[in-house]
């Protein structure tokens, strides 16, 4: 890969909560194994290992039902497996961790529809998205330090919204308004990121941009883009991970997967 | 300072303070009342009724405009407001009640012997001020921890609050409460020891009103200018998005509403002294429905708008009382319709329109 490890937390967490630093000493950040998940028997994952490296551009495709979303929502905290583990980097494990816990621990999950704050500029939307003491009283007398204001301007240079600034959220286009909820999530400094169909009702120029930022933001971050248009995919993978029936089909390059037999099967099987 | 307003703002602030402070004392005590110029009573009084108003309009926009939450209980926490201090007003009458006892009027008619538990202390005026924010406050405390908690939200917080003035109201009706049953408190006749009718006294509340209507004006403004004010607006739009980025959105929720009942009760308390009575119709459900329509007219997230709302919808209810008295509700019932079929920014956003066409 081409970043190198972070530093890690010294001495070892052991507890499920790590503090600040998630421990990446084997370069990987996140590890998925064996984990099933079922619904009324139906099996939504089944046996499903998946381990993601740090800096690393992972692209997850599979038909409906393939159990992507399940997998997002097991890495979040949102649904508990029935089996297998689920570890950010060595030692937390986000089976026993709450959403907001998880959230805190520097996971962050951009859904497939557009939340942010309608009312408020953009440059608010990411002040309060930006990682901070939330309470009441804090939030009373808060003022923005330099360094803040620095960390707003460079998210903002990220996500192309620089111009935008103090235009009011809501009147962005959708497309603007997807790039200003990762803007929000990257203002949590989160270490992985998880994409639910980012680029889905974008027009072809602002799915083009939005490649350009994800490959920008590869190394810096990890990413997990789960994503069916195909042409999108084929521009930014690295690496694929083909799901279907709940586990993994195919793994490697885009190329690789495109020819796979058992690939080309369960989508023109359909 | 220049966080909160502009120089046009700061100089509007000056303007109503001057107006409020120096030319409506000179015009009420110092100009002749046969002078064109004399302001009356009557108007000391109205004017100084919608500044108590107006600041319970600012609280309510504070909740709901900004917030995203609409009460409609905020009439109980103005009316509890209104008889702490109408406690304290009742002890400084003394002997010179009807029945000339150490003891108001409706107990002695009740043939109580002594004050019963909860008027300990009242004859102090410290105390009454003390009451005035902690009973409002801690209602809207337990209340909102147990309603926000649950998860109560939109139209069922609404009827929650409607419902809970509602039962305060029926339970002030009782004489066993001690707060002189449907009758309520009234004839008042001494403040802090003088007399509570005299034109200089009234001027003195009336200065204290506009006192009090400017510093929640600016409260309110340093809040909504705040990080604080920022999260209330998220998490109007989105709350759940407010929790995922790490906000305990219960915990701003309570702070706002109590702070809102907090400054509702500093209102009720302002506006026994002037008005001289309060009773629990103060607490019906329409009042604090009123309330609402107030905002709603002057325009919702708009501190300016929520005085003005307050000022026209009272001034417009004072114009119809004495010109056609049953036709009132009707034409609330009708400001509110068309306000909200045409103005959904109320006023303020009428006034926002034309100044951008003029441009």
């Amino acid at each position: 890969m081409s970043s190198s490890p972070l530093p890690a937390n010294e001495g070892g967490a052991f507890g499920h909560l790590a503090g600040e630093g998630v421990d990446v000493t084997h370069g990987v950040v996140l590890y998925l194994e064996d984990i099933s998940v079922s619904f009324d028997g139906f099996q939504a994952l089944n046996k499903l290992s998946l381990s993601i490296d740090v800096g690393e551009l992972r692209c997850v495709i599979g038909p409906n039902g393939a159990g992507k979303t399940t997998m997002m929502d097991v890495i979040t905290g949102k649904t508990r497996p029935d089996e297998g583990s689920a570890f950010f980097g060595q030692t937390i494990d986000l089976t026993k961790l709450s959403e907001a816990e998880i959230a805190h621990a520097g996971i962050g999950r951009k859904f497939q529809k557009p939340t942010i704050f309608e009312y408020l500029t953009v440059f608010e939307n990411l002040e309060l998205a930006m990682k901070a003491d939330k309470r009441v009283r804090k939030s009373l007398f808060s003022v923005l330090d330099s360094h803040q204001r620095d960390s707003i301007a460079e998210t903002l240079k990220t996500i192309r919204l620089s111009e935008s600034a103090d235009r009011v959220a809501g009147l962005l286009s959708h497309g603007q308004k997807q790039w200003l909820e990762i803007g929000m999530l990257l203002m949590q400094e989160p270490r992985l990121l998880l994409l639910d169909e980012p680029v889905a009702g974008m027009s072809d120029e602002e799915t083009e941009r939005t490649g350009e930022l994800f490959l920008s933001l590869a190394g810096r971050h990890s990413l997990v883009v789960v994503e069916h248009d195909m042409a999108f995919i084929a521009r930014i993978a690295r690496k694929v991970t083909v799901l279907h029936e709940g586990s993994v089909l195919a793994e490697g390059p885009m190329s690789e997967v495109q020819s796979d037999p058992k690939v080309i099967e369960v989508y023109l099987g359909r | 300072m220049t966080r909160l307003y502009g120089p046009k703002g700061w100089a509007l602030i000056a303007l109503m303070g001057l107006a409020l402070f120096v030319a409506f004392p000179i015009l009420s005590l110092q100009v002749p009342g046969d002078s064109p110029w004399h302001v009356s009573q009557y108007w000391v009084t109205l004017v100084g009724k919608i500044m108590c108003y107006a600041i319970v309009a600012l609280a309510m926009d504070l909740i709901w405009g900004y917030a995203g939450i609409l009460s409609l209980g905020h009439g109980l926490f103005f009316a509890l407001g209104g008889y702490a201090m109408g406690m304290y007003l009742m002890r400084q009458i003394g002997r010179e009640g009807q029945y000339q006892s150490d003891l108001p009027d409706f107990m002695v008619f009740l043939d109580w012997k002594d004050y019963p538990w909860h008027w300990w202390n009242t004859d102090q005026f410290w105390w009454a001020l003390l009451l005035v924010v902690l009973v409002p406050g801690l209602l809207a405390l337990v209340f909102g921890f147990f309603a926000f908690r649950s998860r109560v939200k939109g139209v069922y917080f609404s009827i929650i609050t409607q419902a809970l003035t509602f039962a305060a109201m029926l339970a002030f009706f009782r004489n066993a409460m001690g707060f002189g049953g449907n009758n309520g408190f009234t004839d008042f006749k001494r403040i802090l020891g003088l007399p509570i009718t005299t034109p200089e006294t009234r001027m003195v509340l009336f200065a204290f009103t506009g006192l009090t209507l400017i510093l929640t004006l600016l409260l309110a403004r340093w809040i909504v200018t705040s990080k604080f004010g920022r999260v209330l607006t998220a998490i109007r739009d989105a709350e759940t998005r407010v929790a995922f980025c790490g906000y305990n959105t219960v915990h701003y929720k309570l702070a706002i509403f109590v702070l809102s009942a907090v400054i509702c009760g500093i209102a009720g308390a302002l506006y026994v002294p002037q008005v001289g009575i309060i009773n629990p119709s103060e607490m019906s459900p329409a009042n604090s429905i009123e309330i609402a329509i107030w905002v709603a007219v002057g325009g919702r997230g708009s501190l300016a708008g929520a005085i003005i709302g307050a000022g026209a919808v009272n001034g417009a209810k004072s114009f119809f009382t004495q010109v056609f008295p049953e036709y009132w509700l009707y034409a609330l019932g009708l400001i509110f319709i068309l306000v909200t079929l045409f103005l959904p920014r109320g006023i303020v956003g009428l006034i926002a329109g034309i100044r951008e066409k003029l441009k």
